[in-house]
């Protein structure tokens, strides 16, 4: 069956399509990852977005479930060059078409992903509709693409209720649509993790009486988040340690007095260099955000960048002046990715432990 | 940081004729490899006995060879050029093989003249089986249970411990020619007479076959701060035992999840690290079908087949061996 891509700009892509046969709406963003399409697909950060895969075929080592990075895949939509109908792992228990088709969402195969991206890359990302309707009219598709905002999509991802994981030293994790391998990273380095709901007040994390407190990756504009951001300022308020991913890099920064903005079409791979300012040392990191903290607006005496954007030099890292805090964009946990940046699981926990250089 | 301004005329050894241990990619990997050093301004001689190549063109190299690949004909060419520097690792095994007789014979030393790209020590630990085995180990890194043998009778001894099928594999030859899988003590001692005439130090590593199990090879790449990035990875379309010069490689892998895939690629960055090589290397892994068990099978401190095709390696090669940082170079 047929398949459209229609994009604001007024572009439209034919293609085949696949996974299930519904029309949405979405945020379109591109991914450059060669390996991992289960853990995007079922990456949070993802919800309110579709996503356009630029390794040009997806689905050759087929679907693990236990890569699953949440219970459910959470994309709008998904978009490859060519969907591979077979699959060849010892893991494998299944294709992606049927992946896709078992959890209801809808894709295009078979349009040029590269003209797709360099459109994303030059415009900036944009909305657009995957529909199968072959008698689709563009005019009264425009209003909606525009009208379109992923909105409070925190909400939406985080977890109903707490619940424990592992068995050790007490960490808090404040979910904002948190990937499974935050929590694993902590677990497997001897840590009982409790996972708090997105809306938890401050004080009910305080009282809990943990020796630190994680803030997950998540999805969506930041500043969508205003009750979350003056909950974490509490916890900011505290001494307790604090270490904060992605989103909750974004959160912590808006909380104490910086700034967020939209990137033209943020970064969304598994190759990204971060430079480590205080050693010099390069890492190549697991990346997937579309707003970054504003360099300029860092509040003096409050924070310093901690690491940098090789590629277009923006913020990755912060570091709290007389705080036990420190706090990055990209994603120590990986999956997909390297994992060259694990480390900063042990420095947070050397912070808590008072040990020098964490 | 500039490069290091001692290194003012280099000769580089060429890809010679091609077969496996020299293959057509060595052409493609020394034409860059010459280029990026006569951009940094380094006075480039050549020698290859291949005239049909691209790198002997008269625009590649300052001054171009064309002679035997011989040690006899090296030791005369570095008397009469004078270079201050060789770089070896550009040719293959071939060119590797060389550069390490001149070193080990004191030739260079004696003429002043310095091994670059890679150091002795270096390419002995990834081409001595011994020492690989335990470089491994130091980096944490599993290797097929194996050992090295200079007579028929202890390789035969062995193999009946570890049980048929063996893999044999002399040390230092061209892309393994004279190694082999043995079944039984008859075709052990056929291949073994052959291995340790062939091997250059009359060895022979005798190991468990792991045939059937997925090669995966990495290209990763370390500058003299320490910063490790991968090239690429690659998946031969047959598995182990068939030799990679007969089969088709494909970058990056097929079939490896990414669980798999950064397992392998953290190995690779490990040991690069641990074999402290400053510039590129390839790294061989084979990888059970149905587990996540894997071994490395061998580490070659210089460009293989696959690393020079379409990926601009070979220049962030060149800029490493500058100790010019990895990160600051630009792929061109």
């Amino acid at each position: 069956m047929k398949a459209f891509l229609i994009l604001e700009d007024g572009t439209v892509f034919t293609g085949v399509s696949i996974g299930a046969r519904k029309e949405i709406i979405s945020e379109i963003v591109f991914n450059t990852s060669m390996t991992g399409y289960l853990e995007i697909l079922t990456d949070p950060s993802y919800a309110g977005q579709a996503v356009c895969m630029t390794y040009p075929m997806i689905g050759n080592y087929g679907i693990c479930y236990e890569d699953m990075e949440a219970q459910r895949p959470w994309v709008d939509g998904y978009i490859v060059k060519e969907l591979s109908e077979k699959d060849s792992n010892f893991r494998s228990e299944g294709t992606i078409s049927d992946f896709l088709t078992k959890y209801d969402i809808p894709g295009i195969a078979g349009i040029d992903t590269r003209q797709l991206t360099k459109i994303l890359r030059e415009k900036g990302t944009m909305n657009g509709m995957i529909t199968t309707d072959e008698d689709h009219v563009i005019s009264d598709i425009m209003p909606k693409l525009k009208a379109y905002t992923t909105g409070k999509v925190v909400e939406k991802v985080t977890c109903s209720e707490r619940k424990t994981i592992g068995k050790g030293r007490r960490i808090a994790l404040l979910d904002v649509g948190t990937k499974k391998d935050i929590a694993l990273n902590l677990v497997k380095r001897g840590c009982e993790v409790t996972v708090y709901p997105a809306l938890t007040k401050a004080e009910e994390i305080i009282e809990g009486g943990f020796e630190g407190i994680m803030i997950s990756n998540g999805p969506g504009d930041p500043k969508e988040c205003e009750s979350i951001i003056k909950e974490i300022r509490k916890l900011y308020d505290t001494d307790i340690p604090i270490f904060a991913i992605c989103l909750g890099h974004q959160l912590m920064a808006l909380a104490t007095g910086g700034d967020t903005h939209r990137m033209k079409y943020g970064h969304r791979g598994a190759n990204h260099p971060v430079k480590d300012l205080a050693t010099g040392r390069v890492y190549i990191t697991s990346q997937n955000h579309g707003y970054v903290v504003d360099e300029t607006k860092i509040p003096e005496g409050v924070a310093k960048a901690s690491f940098v954007n090789v590629n277009d030099g923006t913020v990755e890292g912060l570091d709290y002046t007389d705080k036990r805090i420190f706090t990055v964009q990209f994603h120590p946990e990986a999956c997909p990715g390297p994992v060259d940046t694990g480390f900063l699981f042990d420095r947070f926990l050397d912070m808590i432990d008072g040990k020098e250089g964490a | 940081m500039p490069r290091n301004k001692d290194i003012k005329k280099v000769l580089v050894i060429g890809s010679g004729p091609i077969v496996i241990g020299q293959a057509a990619e060595f052409d493609y990997a020394g034409t860059q490899g010459c280029r990026a050093l006569k951009e940094e301004g380094v006075e480039v001689v050549l020698i290859n006995s291949n005239p049909a190549t691209i790198m002997t063109d008269g625009d590649i190299a300052d001054r171009v060879y064309i002679e035997p690949l011989t040690v006899k004909i090296l030791e005369e060419l570095i008397i009469k050029e004078k270079p201050d520097s060789i770089l070896p690792t550009l040719g293959g095994q071939a060119g590797l093989n060389l550069g390490m007789e001149l070193e080990e014979s004191g030739f260079l030393a004696s003429h002043n003249v310095k091994l670059i790209g890679t150091t002795s020590q270096t390419i002995k630990k990834a081409e001595d089986r011994l020492e690989f085995k335990n470089t491994m180990e130091k980096a944490g890194q599993p290797v097929a249970p194996s050992l090295v043998v200079e007579n028929i009778e202890d390789g035969v001894k062995f193999a009946r411990e570890i049980g048929y099928p063996v893999v044999l594999r002399p040390a230092y030859t061209l892309g393994g020619s004279g190694g082999g899988i043995a079944h039984n003590e008859e075709e052990i001692r056929e291949i073994l007479s052959n291995g340790l005439r062939l091997s250059r130090v009359g060895q022979v590593l005798v190991e468990r076959s792991i045939a059937g199990w997925k090669e995966i090879e990495y290209e990763v790449m370390r500058d003299s701060a320490g910063n490790v990035i991968t090239v690429c990875n690659m998946e031969n379309l047959d598995p182990v035992g068939v030799h990679t010069g007969d089969s088709i490689v494909v970058a990056p892998s097929q079939t490896l999840s990414d669980k798999e895939y950064q397992m392998l690629r953290t190995a690779a960055l490990k040991i690069i690290d641990e074999l402290q090589i400053t510039g590129g290397c390839n790294v061989q892994f084979a990888l059970h079908p149905s587990s996540f068990e894997y071994c490395v099978i061998e580490v070659n401190p210089r460009v293989s087949r696959s690393s020079a095709r379409d990926i601009p390696s070979q220049r962030l090669r060149q800029r490493s061996h500058w100790d010019i940082r990895l990160m600051r170079s630009k792929m061109p």
